[in-house]
This record gives structure tokens, C-alpha cells and sequence, in this order.
């Protein structure tokens, strides 16, 4: 069903590639990566010469650029989208108590998004020269660059402020304590969230800078994180992306292609929750410091063992294709299990019932000026419809036991109900509070 | 303080005489006191091209009422900088530092005037860092001495400098040039010199008396904005209320930092009260940077 978000007109179609015939495993890794999963609409170079006006709205023919991903959908944009080369994370708590500036504030959101996300300007006040400009202009004239913006709510939206409390899906909550956490309230919760991903940087920055500006009054920003992976250039092949800790990471993730499967692991379906999460879905996002000086200084093996998975190919200990099937039950000549029991693959694979959708960033925040270390680690993204029985579940495994624990400090956390998509003429939210 | 602040004179006579509102009332439907919704009904006021309707915004009264409030301050300000000073040189510590903040508070409600008027304000309110280490005198070198060194001693000359400086300034407001781009502008100006140096704590680092001059470049802006209020409120209703109920939300959260007559010291405040304050200010600069709206386009 992605096919449509996914599988977008070629940039540069590359003729060696496109001969080749790729088998489900490739296409899985190309439509998980930011650059070639492109390749599959197959179109000329033509389509991305974005020839527009940057003051003019978007037509609705622009969506077929293969540089936007339409804003409007049955779901939101950002989740199943092969992820882009940046993230800007914004959590916003709310200052008003009035649902209706809520509502208002949401309207707004709706109607800049989808300007943001076509790369048109936001308002139309823009060469007044009495009043500022309406739009900050630092995206004037660039691309959308596949300019996605995901919006949600955290538990703290159901409290007494706004009279939503009975609307609170059942087990939708902060999450639980895992042994270990180190988290710091500046990188914790929020009332909304907005996830803003782009090829471009300035591009994301400059999607949350107009909608903390458009929301000021409204809510404040609570915190935010800067984001990135290799970009799509880089690595022209589009592998599995590497995080800061050099193993590939999205290896295992379900196929985003595959709609059956992302209903049972992503969207909340009729059945399993309020009608309003309905084509929803719930967001875990955890802040997690990498120990990276600790981890250079680790011989490979232990670094292999701690993930379960060869660092060069990103393949199981034991197979040799990166997209072999993890097998648990292997042993060696001795008997003892050829992928460790407590390696970070293993644990979070249990007996592979339970799956969830990540997409996460890394992240770079110069140096922590006490130790002189990098303050480097991963902005650890994931996608489920049921945060308990998903996330949590898994995490608990992890917290407890887990191989990597050593080089991790989880300092930031919060969870988010993601709304399903906005139709056009509708807004964010809107089966929530309209 | 700012001393790179152009006020852009030269634009006044021009933007009030070719402000028409003939078309405005029809734009201001999405009301609403969130800033977005406000920044569009403003921006959507000005989108058309409005040359039909010249019933220009008349704001002659506004300025010339504007110009009576800067002169009182100014009145005011001389007379609280002369007791000041005569409390510096009488060797009246306390007394001197107890003057200090309150009559600061009417310079800072015409900052952006002092602004306009070349070298006064450098010379007046400079910091330390501001200017050249020789240029430096005004209220920030009497501060240093009466909290960091718990002295007036050496203070004379510069007391005596800095009352002919407000007398200066006194006796030039009477002439300068005050026109409806300069109140637009200016009662920005005074909430972005809050949020660039008040709200950090720089401007006052010895005393920490930073309150004083927060609530008093507020207290500038809103009367502007209250001078204005009538043409605005005809223009867009909307960006009318949401800026009054924003200026009431900030004066609310300055509220419990009174003390006595005064403020508490901003040392006492925590991060997160600050914070708030900040954000508070933000939300109310926002929609009265949009005040512009009256000007016409
Ligand atoms: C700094 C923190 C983390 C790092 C560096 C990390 C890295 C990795 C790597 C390299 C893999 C193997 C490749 C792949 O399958 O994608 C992996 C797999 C996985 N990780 Fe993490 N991860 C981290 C945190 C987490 C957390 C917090 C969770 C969820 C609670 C999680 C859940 C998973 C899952 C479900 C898999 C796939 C397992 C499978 O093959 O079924 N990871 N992770």
C-alpha cells in the first residue's frame, strides 16, 4: 500500500541497477534507505527538476515530484517513509488550557505543514514591508527534499486540562521504568510532538522553526534533538545505514512494503483502541548516550558479540547474508549458541512474535564539557500499535540483560499517539478533537 | 540598551498618509487567540492591494500623545537621576543603590527613543563590554561601584556626567522626530531588549536589579500599544485581542516577582521561572510584531 509514498520516481536512474533483478531481501533494503529505494518508479531525471515558485501554493501535480512526499494521506507521512537524511524531533508543551486553542493551533500546523512539506512559503504575508515576513524564508527556493512532519500527542494531553481524559487510549501512558534509565527531565515528555524529516537539514530546521513560531502562546517548545544518518549521496548503493556504534541497524526491520504486515505491527486497527487512533500509531522515542570512547576501546569480537552480528556485513555470527534469518538456536562444535543469548539482536528478537517499526537517527551534541567526551548516541525511534505489549516488552528483555547496556545511557524518553493521516480540508487531529 | 538600532525615520510621513483600512474589516474572520491564527488574520488584512479607500489610519493623536508620555518620562527621569546622583556624591551608599533601579525604570520605558538620538544612550546605559574601556561611564559604572566595590568613592565625575546626560536627553526629546514606524518598531524594540539582555541577566550584573528595567520596557511597550489600540482594533480585531490578553499573561507571571515597591533580585530567580517569563514574552512579541498592520502596506 506504501507503494505510492515509497516508491517514488527515480533521481538519477542508474542503469547497472536497474538491470539487475533485485530479489524481496533487496528490495526490503532499498525501500529501508533513504536513496535507492527510489528507483523503483523509474522515471528521467526530468521529474526532479522542481520548477516552481516558491511564493506559489503547491498544485496538486507536485506531488508526483520526487522530491514530496504528499502531507495529506490515510496515514501521516514519517512513519513508513524509507527515513531521509535528517531529523529535527520537537516535543511542545502546551501553555494554553482551552481545547479551542488547541484546535486552533492545530488548524494552523495543518495548513503550514502542507506548505512546508510542497516547499512553498508559509502565509502570504511575505513583502509587506511594514510587518515581518510570515514565512522565516531560510527554505526559500529549496526543495521539499522529502520533507515529512509527524504529529502526536503524549499521555500528559489526557489530564485534566483539556477534558480529554475519557478519551485516553486504555494502555496509552508514560512509559514504565527500565532498569538502568539515566533519563534527564529536559529530554523527557511532551504535550505534542513533532517529528520533522528531510534530505535537507535547513529544510527541517526550518519546518520546526515556523511551527514553534506559529504555536507561540500556544505551547513552547519543551525539547529538542538534531538528527541525522549518512545521507543518501554517500552511500549511492543505499545500504542499511551504520549508527555512530559502526554496525548496520534496521537490518531486521519488518517491510515497510508489506501493508499486511504493517497492520498488525504499526497501525491501530478498529478493534484495538479508540476510534479516533484509527490508521494511528504509537511513537517511542528514547534518547540514548553512546559510551563511544568506551566502545573503541572494545575488541571487535566483543563488539560483534554484543550486537550478535558481524560488524562488516551486518550478517547473523554464523551466516554469511546480512538478511539471513537470525537463528538462535544454532550452536557451536562446543554446544554454546553461535549468536550469544544476551546480544543486543537476539534479546530484542525474543522468539520473533513480537515486532516493532524503527527508525531511528544518530546524534552529535558537540562534547559533554565535564569529560571531554563526545556527547554522541542514537535517537532511538520506533513505530508500533501497542506500546505495552511492543515496545515495553521488548525494551524489558533489553534493560534487563542486554550485551550493549555497558555502552548505553538512556537519558531521554517520551511516547507519542500519532494520529492517522490528515485528509484534505481536514486537520491534525482532527478525529481526536473534532 | 542596543546601539546598532536604525530606526528607519525617513519611512513615517509616507506610511500614515497612504494607509487606507477601507478593506480591512473583511479579513479578520479566523479570530482567535493563538498566534498563528492572529498572524493570518493580520497578514490576510494585508495581502490585498489596498490603494482604493484612503480613510488613512489617523495616528497624529497617537503620536502626539506618545510624545507628551516620552516627555514626562523624561521629566521623570531627570528628576530621580538627580537624586540619584546627588546620593553618589554625598557618599550615600544605600541610599544611592536603592535610587538606582527606580530611576532607571523611566529611562527604560523610551529606550528606543534614547536609541534614536545617536550617542545618549551608549552614555548613558552602557555596560561594561558595550564601548571602549575609556568611552565608559553612565548608570552601569555607578553600578559597579556601589555593588561590586561597595563604594561611591571616584563616583563624582561620573555622576556628574551622567545627570547632564539626561538633562541632554531631556532637552533633545523635545525635538526629535516621532513618527508611527517609530512607535511600531519601537515597541518591538523594547521586548526584544528584554529578551536579549534582561532576560539573561546581563544588563544589571551587579545589582541583579534586571526586573526593574523588564517591567519597564513592558510597561513602554504597552503603551504604545495602547495608543494604538484604537486604528488596530479597527483594522484587525483579532491581532487587537490576542495581543491584550498576551500582555496581561506576561504582566501576570511578573506579578509574584514584586516586592514592596520593587522587584526581587534576579538571582533569586530559578531557570525555569525565567524560562516561563521568557516564553511568555515571546508569545507577546510575536503578534505585536504585527502591529505593522496599521501602517498599511
Ligand atoms: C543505542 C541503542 C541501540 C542501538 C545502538 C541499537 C542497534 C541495533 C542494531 C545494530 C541492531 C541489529 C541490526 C538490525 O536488526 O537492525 C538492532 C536490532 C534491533 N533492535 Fe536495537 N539498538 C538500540 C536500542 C534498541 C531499543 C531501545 C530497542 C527496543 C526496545 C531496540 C530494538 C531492536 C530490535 C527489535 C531489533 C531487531 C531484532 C530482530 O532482528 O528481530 N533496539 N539494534
Amino acid at each position: 500500500m506504501k507503494k505510492d509514498k515509497s516508491a517514488k520516481p527515480v533521481a538519477k536512474p542508474s542503469e547497472g541497477l536497474m538491470d539487475q533483478k533485485l530479489s524481496r531481501r533487496d528490495m526490503l533494503r532499498l525501500t529501508g534507505v533513504g536513496g535507492l529505494g527510489l528507483l523503483l518508479g523509474g522515471t528521467g531525471a526530468g521529474s526532479i527538476i522542481a520548477a516552481r515558485k516558491a511564493s506559489e501554493p503547491a498544485p496538486a501535480a507536485l506531488a508526483a515530484n520526487a522530491d514530496t512526499i504528499p502531507f495529506y494521506g490515510s496515514h501521516q507521512s514519517g512513519i513508513l517513509t524509507p527515513a531521509q537524511n535528517f531529523i529535527v524531533f520537537a516535543a511542545f508543551d502546551l501553555t494554553t488550557t482551552k481545547l479551542a486553542e488547541v484546535k486552533q493551533l492545530l488548524e494552523a500546523w495543518t495548513t503550514a505543514a502542507a506548505a512546508l512539506t510542497s516547499g512553498s512559503l508559509i502565509g502570504n504575508v511575505n513583502d509587506n514591508p511594514n510587518l515581518p515576513p510570515s514565512d522565516t524564508g531560510e527554505a526559500d527556493g529549496l526543495s521539499p527534499s522529502k520533507c515529512t512532519l509527524t504529529f502526536g500527542v503524549g499521555p500528559a494531553f489526557f489530564d485534566g486540562r483539556f477534558g480529554l481524559a475519557s478519551k485516553r487510549p486504555s494502555t496509552f501512558a508514560d512509559l514504565p521504568a527500565f532498569a538502568g534509565d539515566a533519563l534527564e527531565p529536559q529530554w523527557c515528555g511532551g504535550d505534542l510532538c513533532v517529528q520533522a524529516c528531510a534530505d535537507d537539514l535547513q529544510v527541517a530546521f526550518h519546518a520546526i522553526r515556523n511551527l514553534a513560531r506559529i504555536a507561540r502562546g500556544t505551547a513552547v517548545l519543551r525539547w529538542t534533538q538534531e538528527g541525522f544518518q549518512r545521507t543518501g549521496g554517500a552511500d549511492p548503493k543505499g545500504g542499511t545505514p551504520r549508527n555512530l556504534l559502526g554496525f548496520k541497524d534496521g537490518t531486521g526491520n519488518p517491510d515497510v512494503t508489506d501493508a499486511a504486515a504493517m497492520q498488525e505491527i504499526v497501525w491501530s486497527g478498529s478493534g484495538d483502541g479508540p476510534a479516533w487512533m484509527n490508521g494511528g500509531t504509537y511513537m517511542a522515542v528514547r534518547r540514548v548516550q553512546l559510551r563511544v570512547e568506551v566502545w573503541d576501546r572494545s575488541p571487535l569480537s566483543d563488539q560483534e558479540n554484543t550486537f550478535g552480528r558481524y560488524r562488516q556485513s551486518g550478517a547473523p555470527i554464523g551466516a554469511k547474508d546480512e538478511f539471513a534469518d537470525l537463528n538462535l538456536e544454532a550452536k557451536d562444535a562446543a554446544g554454546r549458541p553461535v549468536v550469544p543469548p544476551n546480544s543486543h539482536s537476539a534479546l530484542s528478537h525474543g522468539d520473533g512474535s513480537v515486532k516493532i517499526l524503527r527508525r531511528s537517527y544518530s546524534y552529535s551534541s558537540g562534547m559533554n564539557l565535564k569529560t571531554g567526551q563526545l556527547d554522541a548516541g542514537l535517537l532511538f525511534i520506533s513505530f508500533q500499535k501497542d506500546l505495552v505489549k511492543q515496545f515495553v516488552s521488548i525494551q524489558q528483555r533489553l534493560a534487563k540483560s542486554d550485551m550493549l547496556n555497558e555502552y548505553i545511557l538512556h537519558t531521554g524518553s517520551a511516547v507519542f499517539a500519532c494520529f492517522p493521516g490528515v485528509r484534505e480540508g481536514g486537520y491534525i487531529g482532527e478525529t481526536l478533537l473534532g | 540598551m542596543k546601539f546598532n538600532y536604525a530606526i528607519p525615520t525617513g519611512l513615517l510621513v509616507a506610511s500614515i498618509l497612504f494607509t487606507g483600512c477601507a478593506s480591512n474589516d473583511n479579513n479578520n474572520n479566523n479570530n482567535s487567540g493563538n498566534e498563528a491564527a492572529a498572524a493570518s488574520s493580520s497578514n490576510a488584512a494585508n495581502a490585498p492591494a489596498s490603494t482604493t479607500a484612503p480613510a488613512a489610519a489617523d495616528l497624529t493623536s497617537a503620536i502626539e500623545q506618545y510624545r507628551n508620555y516620552v516627555i514626562e518620562q523624561c521629566d521623570a527621569f531627570v528628576k530621580m537621576t538627580e537624586s540619584f546622583t546627588t546620593a553618589v556624591k554625598a557618599g550615600q551608599l544605600e541610599e544611592a543603590k536603592a535610587l538606582y533601579a527606580p530611576s532607571r525604570m523611566h529611562y527604560e520605558r523610551i529606550e528606543p527613543i534614547a536609541e534614536a538620538l545617536g550617542d545618549l544612550d551608549p552614555n548613558i546605559d552602557a555596560r561594561e563590554n558595550d564601548v571602549d574601556p575609556a568611552d565608559w561611564r553612565g548608570f552601569h559604572k555607578i553600578e559597579q561601584a556601589l555593588w561590586q566595590n561597595g563604594t561611591t568613592d571616584g563616583m563624582s565625575e561620573v555622576a556628574d556626567q551622567l545627570l547632564k546626560d539626561a538633562q541632554l536627553l531631556r532637552a533633545k526629546v523635545e525635538t526629535t522626530d516621532i513618527d508611527a514606524t517609530l512607535l511600531v518598531t519601537g515597541a518591538v524594540g523594547l521586548l526584544n531588549e528584554v529578551s536579549s539582555s534582561k532576560v539573561t541577566g546581563e544588563e544589571e550584573r551587579y545589582s541583579h536589579t534586571d526586573l526593574y528595567d523588564f517591567v519597564a520596557n513592558v510597561e513602554g511597550a504597552q503603551k504604545i500599544y495602547e495608543l494604538l489600540k484604537p486604528e488596530l482594533a479597527k483594522k484587525d480585531p483579532a491581532l487587537d485581542q490576542t495581543i491584550g490578553e498576551r500582555f496581561t499573561a506576561l504582566l501576570n507571571e511578573l506579578a509574584p516577582f514584586k516586592s514592596g515597591d520593587g522587584y526581587v533580585s534576579y538571582e533569586t530567580l530559578k531557570e525555569d521561572e525565567i524560562r516561563k517569563l521568557s516564553q511568555n514574552l515571546d508569545a507577546l512579541a510575536e503578534p505585536l510584531s504585527n502591529m505593522g498592520t496599521i501602517l498599511g502596506v
